[in-house]
């Protein structure tokens, strides 16, 4: 298609870039591309041409806003560290759930174990508590697949993200924004329970306590 | 009349949890001869060479899947006869249609309770 005014040069630098990139260009390079389409409209400008100057100068403001607005969400980090730490949260939870089941079933075998020892009416209603200990413990096995089809959910927005981030480039990783770097807020001391081998033992908190002493 | 107690039994759940769970339920119905495995192509290797009267299997394995199992036992002349129960939390109109038409002896979805398996035990190998 030929627009009056475009260049031979720009649409084969669009051919160029369509080559190279397929449907995935940077949205610098589009941004690019549409002022090179403003400069290349020249000569005596139509009133066809003045509404696609229009179109095209609108068209540039959208994607500098929504470049703007887009590396304000900072999808990098969402990317980076969002989403790998809440995909370790849940492996956290199907590992604490894990050991707290085998717990409960360590248990339950011990109290069969001494139905034995025990009058048979006794050991009866032993078998029946125990039995209901067994059928509750199913829980972690579905709790663990719910929690890894989460996880495969979070792994889909990774990759949307990653996507976006090379489509918005550098604009997308700009830095967190840091506030007084001393200063810790209620919020930032609110982190929930910390992941097993990141968490000090009773005896690194014991031992911080008395460093106060 | 009444199946043996002595029955051979393979449970196959990659969850050695649930495989701990069905285990102990097993034992309070009285069964006590009972093999695990953690998936369908080890679960396939322990059958053509053990002696077992049913098998109690999962759905979601890798690699070898629960159905594909089903489907490779019911393919073995010499397994195709084994009663098997298949214990899933795959619930879909689907995947019970998949398993019935794969040759299922009959479907548990879980949670499921101790009364659960024994009734579809017996509706596979009778009394016991």
């Amino acid at each position: 298609m030929s627009v009056k005014g475009v260049d031979r040069d720009l649409i084969l630098r669009l051919d160029a870039i369509r080559q190279e990139r397929g449907d995935m260009v940077p949205i610098d390079e589009v941004a690019e591309i549409v002022r090179a389409v403003l400069d290349t409209l020249t000569g005596d400008i139509s009133a066809g041409d003045l509404r696609l100057y229009r179109e095209l100068e609108s068209l540039a403001d959208y994607i500098h806003s929504a470049r703007t607005e887009i590396a304000a969400l900072r999808p990098d980090e969402i990317r980076s560290e969002f989403i790998p730490s809440a995909t370790d949260e849940l492996d956290a939870i199907i590992g604490a759930t894990e050991a707290a089941t085998n717990r409960i079933l360590d248990a339950a075998e011990h109290l069969e174990g001494l139905s034995t020892a025990m009058e048979p009416q006794v050991a009866e209603r032993l078998m029946e508590i125990t039995t209901g200990m067994y059928e509750a413990c199913n829980f972690q096995d579905l709790t663990g697949q719910r929690i890894t089809k989460v996880v495969r959910v979070l792994k889909v927005i990774e990759d949307r993200v990653e996507t976006l981030v090379k489509v918005f480039g550098a604009g997308a990783r700009e830095e967190k924004a840091t506030g007084d770097g001393n200063v810790l807020t209620d919020e930032d001391l609110l982190n929930g329970p910390q992941l097993p081998d990141a968490a000090p033992d009773q005896a690194e908190i014991d031992r911080l306590l008395a460093s106060f002493d | 009349m009444a199946v043996s107690k002595d029955l051979n039994i393979l449970i196959v759940d990659d969850y050695k949890t649930m495989l701990r769970i069905v285990r102990n339920l097993l034992k309070q119905l009285g069964f006590v001869n009972v093999d695990e495995a953690t998936d369908g192509s080890m679960a396939l290797q322990m059958l053509r060479v053990g002696n077992y009267g049913l098998i109690i299997s999962d759905w979601n394995m890798e690699p070898m899947t629960g159905l594909q199992l089903l489907r490779e036992v019911r393919a073995d002349p010499k397994l195709k006869s084994i009663p098997f129960i298949m214990v899933t939390a795959e619930s879909k109109s689907e995947n019970v249609v998949a398993a019935k038409e794969a040759g299922v002896s009959n479907y548990i979805v879980k949670p499921f309770n101790a009364e659960t398996l024994k009734t579809k035990m017996v509706s596979v190998l009778g009394d016991f």
